[in-house]
Parts: structure tokens; C-alpha cells; sequence
């Protein structure tokens, strides 16, 4: 899976051609992939049980926060890192401004429930009932980002997107409805009860997590789907030429919105999660740093490719929390935790520039790119 | 006539780049256009796609006006381009790009039947059917970028510069199958600086001066001409 496999006398166009774990893997029929598959999804639901392993176990888990909660937080930024990574890895639109999807699902969750809302009186719903309506609004907000931006490309187009996450930020900030600073307090949690016991509560954030990760599993599938269809293709081609997918019969209007607003879906359902686990939130969780941490993740973990994107999102939720509560000679290394983790996204990129687990075609895209900017 | 440009004008910004060009080509025609560097070869090509849109004038095909048609619709009425800098995927294969140029159409039995078509054209894309499409040679890819023009089965083929940075032995082989293209059955508006190659296959052409057409012939009558000779073909 090295970087000169592409550069050989005959390039391998496909993983399942190459050696390493993917090439293994993808030369698999189709009911062993299933059963890694299942494997892999049965392990992720005993992680909060990580702990337990001997000897490394206690290496893994956090300690400045209790380990359950880190892996919920870890859950959210996977699901940012996926749909972001449906915007930027597959259609290759560069968003700057992610966390604005992400703002609306949770606010959109927060003003139809909590009993600080204006609409109090009108709505107070439950969790469940609330997170149809704030997903439809995310969609839409994706779509409202997505057309006026569609002529725009590259910079420009990171530029808008920053700014619309500033809009969305200075108007939670600044409005009395959507209340700033003091935020949203008692936004109710998730329905259901087990053998009589409310299963999401405050102090267990396990089930929480197990939530979070039906959601990735469900986006995971509806994405694959997508990108195996005509849609992905089309993406594809918009990210590889947009003018030449153009010339090739690709409405590249209308699947640039499909980008936007899938992208903005799957950020408005990290954002109801994290409403309904959290029960409050306020205008200084959705800075740009989050816009700009969810993008590093997608890049670091591979740009393009799904599993790339889960684990850049899980790295940049699980460092920094991992980083909690360790003191080295007074200081507490939680502090530094942005500078280290800068120093360790430098080194990821300089040793994997095309991401810890690389998108091949993206791979390929890259070279190209680089002999437009340096002819032979 | 299976296209007529009507005094179309593009500008880009400010900048006029096309000052009300016509132009027609007939059924069955092999159509070049020739012309300096920034005269609007490729601009034209782009307006006729409907990359860009029109400050004035109209542009009829097929006994219909696709002024205001959007460009992937223009595709679907039989309007395929092989754009400059030919536009590969680099990330896709070979297939894959020949297979995107059938992006438009469902009928599996006709593409498959087309890619063998152009497999048969391009023997080379044969060989290199399963390696992306960045990793090919200069004049692999302009023949992949042809290739791929003709799997949306187009009335009208425009190929803008397809001999640009090939070799010689490649020009010659380039043209010689642009002129089999032909002959199967496809109308061609080719944009070219080789302006020799480009007029001696040509039934009719068109020189093109900063954003005007200057002048208009048979490929014979150009190539003979003086002010031709001397701009274009070099003075031997």
C-alpha cells in the first residue's frame, strides 16, 4: 500500500490487485467481507469494555475524562467526519464552515424541546420528535449554503463556507431566541426504558455511545450505497473535472447539492446526538477550531475514503481526550493538547500526505495535479 | 446544416472574447477552425458545449435552438466534446472514463457494443483498459479523451487541439483516425494550431482572429492561400 505503487511500470487501479490488509480483504468473497464486517461492528460495541483488557487496556482509555463519555465524543466526530467527508472527499467541494450543520441540528433539537425555547409553550417535544424536524432543517440549510456557492470553486468557495458557519454562529450568539451564551438547558434525552431503568440517563454515557455508533452504521451503509450508484459517480467525476463531468452529461448543479445537503444530514445527526446526550448547549461549542478539527481529521485519517474518515474522526476526538488528566511535572499536558496534536498531524502528513488510510484514486489525483503545478 | 453558430458573442468578465462569430456545419462534415493562440478556438468550442453562456447571438443544432440549453442536455441531443488538455479522470480508469463518456445512456447492450468500438479505434486503450487514466502517456490520453467523446454516440463531435504536445508519428495516426471517425458516420469540428494537418483533412475551414472569423474556404482553398501560408503554415 506504499505511495510508489502507483508510480511502478503497471499501477494497480485497485486495492484488490495490492498486498497489505485492504488488498487481502477486497480479494475476499463476499460472505468473509460480511463476517469481518460483523466482527468489526460486534467489537466496536464492546469498546466502553476496552478497560477491562489486561495490560493495555488501561494504556487505551482516557482518565481525565471517564472513558465512555470519550468514546460518545468520539462517536459525533466520526459522524462529522463522514459527512464532511461526502462533501470534500467525494465531491470535493471544500468546506470550511462544516460545523454550521452540525450548529443547526443541535439548535434546531434544543429550540423545539428545551423549556428555554421561545416555542416552549407551542412545542416542548421529545427528543425523538424533534430530531425529523432539526434534520429537515439541516438539509435545508444545506441546500440554502449550497446554491449560492455552486458557480464557486476552491478558495472561494472555503470562503463562503466559513462564513456561513459565522453566521450561524454570531446569530446563536447575538439573538435573544437563540439565547448565546446561557444556551439551551434541560433538552430532554433519548426514549426508552430496559427492565424499568431509563436507558439514557446522565451518568452512564454508554448507551449513548451504542446510539451514536447505530447511527455510523446506518450512515456508512446509506453512504456506500450512494457512492457504488450514479450519484457517487457523479461525484467522482465533479471532484476529478468539473468541466469535463460537465461535457460528460453530469448535471454538476444538482449533484453538488446532493453533496451540500447529505453532508449537512449527516452533521445534523451528530448535532441531535449530541443535544440529547449532553441536555444543554450554548453558542461557544460551535467555533470554527471545531470546522477546522472535523476537515484535519477527514485529511488526516484519507480524504475520499470512509474508513479513512471514521478513523481521523475517532484520532482527532480521542487524542486530545486521551491527553486529559496526564501531568508531566506539574503541567497538565491537557493544555498543550492542540499544540501536540498539531505536531502530530504534521508528522502524519509529512510521513502519509495522502492520509493514514488513502482514497487510491485520490492518490492518483494528487500526481496529477502536481505535474499541472511542475510539467515534466 | 447540423449546427449554426448566428453572431454569437461570449465574454469573459469584461472582456469580449468572441465578437459575433457564424458558422455553420453541414451533416457529415469534417469542419476545422484555426487560428492563433487566444484568437477563441476553445472558446468557441465552449460556448458550443454550453460551458459558458452567450452575451448575444444563437446557436442551432439540429434544426433546433440550444441558446439557453443547459450543457448536459446538450450532451443527451447528441453534442460531445474532447475538451482541451483533453480532461482525463485521473483517478479513473481507462474503462472508467470510457464508461463516463456514456454517462448519459442506459442501454448496456449499446455501451458495451461502443466500447468495443473504441477499444477497436484505440487498440492501446485496450491495453491499458484497467490503469487510471492519470498514468498514461500524452497521446494515450488524447486518444482516451476521443475515445470517450464518441461513447455518448454523438451527432457532432468536437475535438478542441487533439494533436497538441503529441509526436509527430501520433499526429498523423490522431488524424487518420479523426478522418475513420468521419467516415463511420460522425459530423467533426475540430480546433487546431497544426493548421497543415488540420486544412489537408478538412472539408471546409474557418481562421479565427482575435474573437472574428477572418476567413472561410475549402481545406484545399485555405491551405493554398497566401495569407494562410504565411500566418499559419509556416513559410517553407
Amino acid at each position: 500500500m506504499s505511495d510508489t505503487a502507483v508510480a511502478t511500470e503497471k499501477p494497480k487501479t485497485s486495492f484488490r490487485g495490492s498486498g497489505g490488509v485492504r488488498g487481502w480483504f477486497g480479494r475476499q468473497p463476499g460472505w468473509v467481507r460480511a463476517v469481518v464486517a460483523l466482527a468489526a461492528a460486534a467489537l466496536a460495541f464492546l469498546l466502553p469494555y476496552v478497560g477491562d483488557i489486561p495490560l493495555i487496556g488501561p494504556q487505551l482509555i482516557t482518565e481525565g475524562i471517564d472513558w465512555p463519555s470519550a468514546l460518545f465524543n468520539m462517536s459525533y466526530y466520526v459522524l462529522l467526519a463522514l459527512g464532511l467527508n461526502v462533501v470534500v472527499g467525494y465531491a470535493g467541494l471544500l468546506d470550511l464552515g462544516y460545523v454550521g450543520f452540525f450548529a443547526v441540528g443541535a439548535y434546531g433539537t434544543a429550540i423545539l424541546t428545551s423549556k428555554d425555547s421561545v416555542l416552549y409553550s407551542h412545542t416542548g417535544w421529545a427528543w425523538l420528535a424533534a430530531v425529523p424536524v432539526a434534520l429537515a432543517a439541516t438539509m435545508l440549510a444545506g441546500l440554502i449554503l449550497g446554491w449560492p456557492t455552486l458557480r464557486l470553486r476552491g478558495d472561494y468557495l472555503a470562503i463562503v463556507t466559513l462564513g456561513f458557519a459565522e453566521i450561524i454562529r454570531i446569530v446563536a450568539t447575538n439573538t435573544q431566541t437563540f439565547r448565546g451564551d446561557r444556551g439551551f438547558t434541560g433538552i430532554p434525552h433519548p426514549p426508552g426504558t430496559w427492565n424499568g431503568k431509563v436507558i439514557f440517563g446522565v451518568t452512564d454515557a454508554i448507551p449513548y455511545f451504542w446510539l451514536g455508533l447505530v447511527v455510523i452504521i446506518a450512515v456508512i451503509f446509506g453512504v456506500r450505497n450512494l457512492d457504488r450508484s450514479r450519484v457517487g459517480r457523479s461525484w467522482l467525476a465533479i471532484r476529478e473535472d468539473e468541466e469535463a463531468a460537465e461535457i460528460m452529461g453530469v448535471r454538476t448543479t444538482k449533484f453538488k447539492l446532493w453533496a451540500f445537503s447529505i453532508g449537512a444530514f449527516i452533521g445534523g445527526l451528530g448535532g441531535v446526538l449530541f443535544a440529547g446526550e449532553q441536555g444543554f448547549i450554548n453558542s461557544s461549542t460551535f467555533v470554527l477550531q471545531f470546522s477546522i478539527l472535523v476537515l484535519a481529521g477527514v485529511v488526516m485519517g484519507g480524504s475520499g475514503n470512509m474508513a479513512g474518515a471514521i478513523l481521523g474522526g475517532a484520532l482527532i476526538s480521542y487524542i486530545p481526550d486521551r491527553l486529559r488528566g496526564i501531568s508531566v511535572g506539574g503541567t497538565d499536558l491537557y493544555e498543550y493538547r492542540f499544540a501536540m496534536f498539531g505536531v502530530v498531524i504534521i508528522i502524519i502528513m509529512i510521513l502519509r500526505p495522502q492520509g493514514l488510510i488513502p482514497s487510491r484514486r485520490r492518490a492518483m489525483e494528487l500526481k496529477d495535479r502536481a505535474k499541472e503545478v511542475a510539467p515534466l | 446544416m447540423l449546427l449554426e453558430l448566428e453572431k454569437i458573442s461570449l465574454a469573459y468578465g469584461r472582456i469580449e472574447a468572441l465578437h459575433g462569430i457564424s458558422l455553420t456545419v453541414g451533416q457529415g462534415e469534417v469542419v476545422a477552425l484555426i487560428g492563433a493562440n487566444g484568437a477563441g478556438k476553445s472558446t468557441t468550442m465552449r460556448a458550443i458545449s454550453g460551458l459558458r453562456p452567450l452575451s448575444s447571438g444563437a446557436i442551432r443544432f439540429d434544426g433546433q435552438d440550444i441558446t439557453r440549453l443547459r450543457a448536459d442536455l446538450r450532451v443527451v441531443r447528441g453534442v460531445s466534446q474532447s475538451p482541451e488538455g483533453r480532461g482525463i479522470f485521473p483517478g479513473m480508469s481507462v474503462r472508467e472514463n470510457l464508461e463516463m463518456g456514456a454517462y448519459t445512456r442506459r442501454n448496456r447492450a449499446e455501451i458495451d457494443e461502443d466500447l468495443d468500438r473504441a477499444f477497436g479505434l484505440f487498440p492501446r486503450l485496450k491495453e491499458r483498459e484497467k490503469q487510471s487514466g492519470g498514468t498514461l502517456s500524452g497521446g494515450e490520453q488524447q486518444m482516451l479523451a476521443v475515445g470517450r467523446a464518441l461513447m455518448s454516440r454523438p451527432k457532432l463531435l468536437l475535438l478542441d487541439e487533439p494533436s497538441m504536445g503529441l509526436a509527430p508519428m501520433l499526429i498523423q495516426q490522431i488524424f487518420d483516425i479523426i478522418v475513420e471517425i468521419n467516415q463511420q458516420g460522425t459530423t467533426i469540428l475540430l480546433v487546431e494550431q497544426n493548421a497543415q494537418q488540420a486544412l489537408s483533412r478538412a472539408h471546409r475551414a474557418y481562421v479565427l482572429e482575435t474573437g472574428r472569423i477572418v476567413k472561410e474556404g475549402t481545406g484545399a482553398e485555405l491551405l493554398h492561400d497566401p495569407a494562410v501560408k504565411d500566418a499559419y503554415l509556416g513559410v517553407a
